[in-house]
């Protein structure tokens, strides 16, 4: 007898009003419903936030961790994409 | 509770409910953001879609008048800081669109009403950039105004604008900070230099001053805008709080502010500087600058040019798919 699998989903908690969405952990639940009443029974019980995300764990799609020198190390020795690659004289204050 | 989709389309009424009118604003004065699938009168909606498509397309055309001057940049440090401001400039358009999108306007809609001339842009891109220290003007006094600009929007009350804003206002430091530092070095030069300096400061600064709007008085969008908190300061605030910013920096650069009513007012502690030429402005707004037609242009031939390759992710990505399911199958 095959058991039916229940997915899981990736919750997404607002933690303060006008901030992002961030990453809170995982669910089980059969569909949107249940996983956005079960996220919220299990991650919002003091007062993490004010609005959540459920999105299927299936549907999100990850960089590869073995592409990461690839994908991130060029960004290393770009010092030039920095504002404090600049000298300015002191007077000229924040800017 | 609701598990909608994100911007799924929505049904703006076109008389608005007064009710939901008057909870909206008390959600607004008590700062609350508003979020893509919060209930918004029709009108925020559309002033939000045309300010945000409008910045969007500010970014995208502002990367041609420096990619006028990467090929002639006088050296490597130079033209490698260049190269990533306007992929910075890329960048920010895309933040952009896409918060303009969570409004549920298409991105071929918002792109369409660029090229086809209904979409404005700001005026500054269409003035040339004639010598190498306007790239450097551009940066002093041109990314100086936007900065001045965006900064009151990193607090707008639309959620993802006010968040977009917050990642452009942070990466436009380095582009001041890098203008500003070749005008120095530049300053430092034979005359010839100096005077190339002092050429592209004349040029640009009525123009960088018109960046903020016309004044408060005939400003049309300015009282909606700000009681729903999309501005926070009116057109005159900002461009004040920059001509305050810019005085000293000129002085310490060495240039002279081509504005002879340039007075310090020591009542209010303001610089005191005359009107702007609003017939100039109008002109460029109605497409009669130097280079509007250069600019959009340049960006029809890019779209044009770049549409093979829309084309050909779309019939990939149809591919793999139909491929997925026959595999599943």
């Amino acid at each position: 007898m095959t058991e039916n699998i229940t997915p899981i989903w990736e919750v997404f908690i607002r933690a303060r009003n006008g901030n992002a969405h961030r990453h809170a952990g995982s669910i089980h639940a059969a569909d949107a419903e249940m996983a956005m009443q079960a996220a919220r029974d299990i991650y919002t019980r003091r007062e993490e936030g004010n609005s959540l995300w459920v999105v299927r764990s299936s549907d999100i799609h990850a960089s590869d961790p073995g592409d990461g020198g690839m994908m991130f190390d060029p960004a290393a020795d770009k010092i030039y994409r920095h504002p404090t690659f600049y000298e300015l004289p002191e007077d000229v204050g924040n800017m | 509770m609701y598990t909608q989709a994100l911007n799924s389309e929505t049904v703006v009424s076109t008389i608005d409910d007064e009710q939901k009118m008057t909870a909206f604003q008390a959600r607004i004065d008590r700062e609350e953001k508003i979020e893509p699938n919060d209930w918004m009168p029709a009108a925020y909606r559309k002033t939000l879609i045309r300010q945000i498509s409008q910045h969007a397309h500010s970014e995208i055309v502002g990367m041609l008048p420096e990619g006028n001057w990467v090929t002639r940049a006088p050296s490597l440090k130079r033209k490698a800081a260049l190269l990533a401001k306007i992929q910075d400039e890329g960048g920010h358009g895309l933040y952009l669109y896409c918060a303009a999108e969570t409004l549920g306007v298409t991105r071929e809609h918002l792109v369409d009403q660029l090229l086809s001339g209904k979409a404005k842009y700001s005026s500054i891109f269409n003035y040339p950039t004639l010598n190498w220290a306007d790239v450097g003007v551009v940066g002093w006094l041109v990314d100086g105004a936007a900065i001045m600009n965006q900064i009151p929007l990193c607090r707008c009350s639309y959620g993802p604008y006010a968040r977009a804003m917050i990642r452009v206002c942070k990466e436009e430091s380095f582009h001041q900070r890098q203008g500003y530092e070749l005008l120095l070095q530049m300053m430092k030069g034979s005359e010839d230099l100096k005077e190339m300096v002092q050429d592209a400061v004349n040029r640009m600064w009525w123009p960088s001053l018109m960046m903020f709007g016309p004044s408060d008085g005939v400003s049309e969008h300015s009282s909606n805008s700000m009681r729903w908190k999309i501005k926070r300061f009116t057109n005159d605030d900002l461009r004040q709080k920059f001509v305050d910013a810019t005085v000293p920096q000129a002085k310490i650069l060495g240039v002279t502010l081509p504005d002879p009513d340039l007075v310090f007012d020591e009542v209010s502690g303001n610089w005191k500087y005359g009107e702007p030429d609003w017939a100039e402005f109008k002109r460029v707004i109605a497409g009669h600058g130097v280079c509007n037609k250069q600019r959009l242009k340049d960006r029809i031939s890019a779209h044009e040019n770049g549409a093979w390759v829309r084309e050909a992710a779309l019939v990939y990505a149809e591919k793999q798919k139909s491929r997925m399911a026959q595999s599943a199958a």
